[in-house]
């Protein structure tokens, strides 16, 4: 039985292919292996399906994860010292300002709750604790070499947080794994950065939240129906938005081919892969 | 102390009016319709006075107040109070340092990352509904960048190790060499440019504007210009820049913090103990 490797073709980040194109054309070949490039999440793979015909599947969304945690830290501090809204009332020429310009947030001292805490959040957690944030985390399962406070759902997290980050898989579990409920445990002030997954979030209820005022400020690198972002967060200064960016360097582009020909060349050996999905 | 006559200049913060008027009997200069007879009126029971980094004691003003004992400073700068006529007449000078140190910093990275991820341009890609068009292109990644440090005080070490959390290796330029630090010194600002792929802060500004308009330089994060307010307009229209107004300290929690040390320091000298931040 011939041996080949899979690697699904690049798609626009912003249309998520929701089939699962992976499996089907694979039945019949055991020996083969996937790796999903764009976007590097595995939302659309069928896992347990590939588990049980053999398939090997690598992530390579460790290639991404300094970029991601980069861009999680620069939204939270964008939102909490007000850097986009600023920069627009600078160039709107509306300096000088009055004694009332609205005073942005201090970074140091909040507790940051990170949901998910594999390679992306552990990066974010190690530039966070850098401004002296102090940390905690919901995980599927708790991390005994992690020092960092664990809590066993997310409401609870965020109950205890300042900061709610958003950097895990979506799955049938996370899905609208931050709803209501959770945002009101997060209190007015709380501030949400989604680094993760649109639907990780009950959106409509995190845009009535913002523009009410019942939720302190976000900062959103997805959306649930990307590329359509709801308008009402257009009027909010505290809300700040990207296209789903976050993995998009020239950098982070290179080390995902290096990755890809090293697995090649490797998979062609013989020889055991790198960055594979486990069974967890 | 009730009966201590406060001069406050301008507006700068509603917290310490609040405060200053609970302790003291607060006159607000900028309420005041005839300024000379104002003075004259009261000049005897002012002892004190408070300004910031826009409005301070000059030498009219403290000729105008025979009574004066202490100005008590809401900024770090003092370039607006005549500090040599304050020493000549044994006049107390304290201002608010330390305090504001971690958010300068904070703002300084959150610079970096506004600039080289272009949140900015991001934000305001997503706001004008040009991402249903396209995706948005590459941004460059921060995480292992040089970084160059021009002034290793308290805000460039905090500086430093914020951007080390980003796995930056970082150089320095510095009067002297600090032999404390395991950072990379570089004698000069030209050969620590040379040397690095961030440098800051800037120093000459219509030849930083010039290299950015002709594209010689990569982009360019700035709170504070020459002659502010006024912010050089061809910066305008450069996606690769970001302008913010002078908004490094500018967070509730710092902010009350400087209006503590005022009050602090004016308490203490009224009180004949020794004061808590004074220059003069």
């Amino acid at each position: 039985m011939p041996r080949f490797p899979v690697v699904t073709p690049l798609s626009r980040l912003s249309k998520p292919n929701p089939s699962c194109p992976a499996t089907e054309s694979l039945s019949g070949h055991s020996s083969a292996w996937i790796l999903p490039l764009f976007p590097p999440g595995l939302d659309c793979i069928d896992l347990p399906e590939c588990r049980y015909r053999g398939i090997i599947v690598t992530n390579a969304s460790v290639v991404f994860c300094e970029d991601v945690a980069d861009c999680a830290v620069g939204l939270l501090l964008d939102v909490l010292r007000r850097i986009s809204a600023a920069d627009r009332f600078v160039r709107g020429g509306l300096w000088p300002v009055k004694e009332d310009y609205p005073l942005g947030f201090k970074l140091g001292g909040k507790r940051v709750g990170i949901v998910g805490l594999g390679h992306i959040g552990s990066e974010i957690a190690k530039r966070l604790a850098a401004f002296g944030c102090s940390i905690a985390y919901n995980s599927r399962k708790q991390k005994p070499s992690v020092a960092f406070p664990f809590y066993a759902n997310v409401r609870e997290l965020a109950a205890n947080s300042d900061v709610l980050v958003l950097c895990c898989a979506l799955t049938k579990e996370t899905h609208h794994i931050v709803n209501k409920d959770v945002m009101t445990a997060l209190r007015k002030e709380g501030v949400i950065i989604n680094v993760g997954r649109g639907a990780l979030i009950d959106e409509k209820e995190m845009v009535q939240l913002l523009v009410q005022g019942e939720l302190g400020g976000a900062g959103l690198d997805v959306f649930e129906k990307e590329p359509d972002v709801p308008t009402e967060l257009f009027a909010l200064d505290n809300v700040v938005l990207s296209p789903h960016f976050a993995v998009c360097t020239p950098e982070s582009l290179e080390r995902l081919m290096e990755l890809v020909i090293n697995n090649l060349e490797t998979f062609f050996s013989n020889k055991p892969l790198l960055s594979v999905v486990s069974n967890e | 102390m009730e009966s201590i006559g406060v001069l406050m200049l301008c507006p700068m913060n509603t917290y310490l009016e609040q405060e200053l008027q609970r302790r003291f009997n607060l006159f607000r200069l900028w309420t005041v319709p005839e300024k000379p007879q104002f003075l004259k009126d009261h000049s005897a029971s002012i002892r004190a006075v408070v300004g910031n980094a826009s409005a301070g004691a000059d030498a009219e003003l403290i000729n105008t107040l025979p009574g004066l004992e202490i100005v008590s400073s809401f900024s770090v700068g003092v370039d607006k109070i005549d500090l040599n006529k304050c020493k000549e007449k044994g006049i107390r000078v304290t201002n608010t340092p330390d305090v504001l140190t971690e958010d300068v910093a904070d703002l300084a990275i959150g610079l970096i990352l506004a600039v080289l991820r272009r949140l900015c341009e991001c934000d305001r890609y997503v706001r004008s509904g040009k991402w249903k068009k396209g995706d948005f292109s590459l941004t460059t990644k921060f995480t292992g960048k040089t970084v160059g440090i021009i002034g290793l005080g308290r805000i460039g070490m905090a500086v430093a190790k914020r951007a080390e959390a980003f796995g930056c290796p970082i150089s320095y330029y510095s009067r002297r060499e600090n032999p404390d630090t395991k950072y990379t010194y570089y004698p000069s600002v030209v050969e620590l440019a040379a040397n690095c792929q961030i440098l800051g802060p800037h120093v000459d500004e219509p030849e930083l504007v010039s290299a950015l308009v002709e594209g010689r330089l990569g982009g360019a994060g700035l709170d504070v210009y020459e002659n502010e307010p006024e912010v050089p307009e061809e910066l305008f229209g450069l996606e690769n820049v970001v302008l913010l107004p002078h908004v490094g300290s500018g967070t509730v929690e710092t902010r009350e913090a400087m209006a503590d040390l005022v009050i602090g320091n004016l308490e203490a000298h009224f009180l004949n103990k020794p004061l808590l931040t004074p220059l003069v």
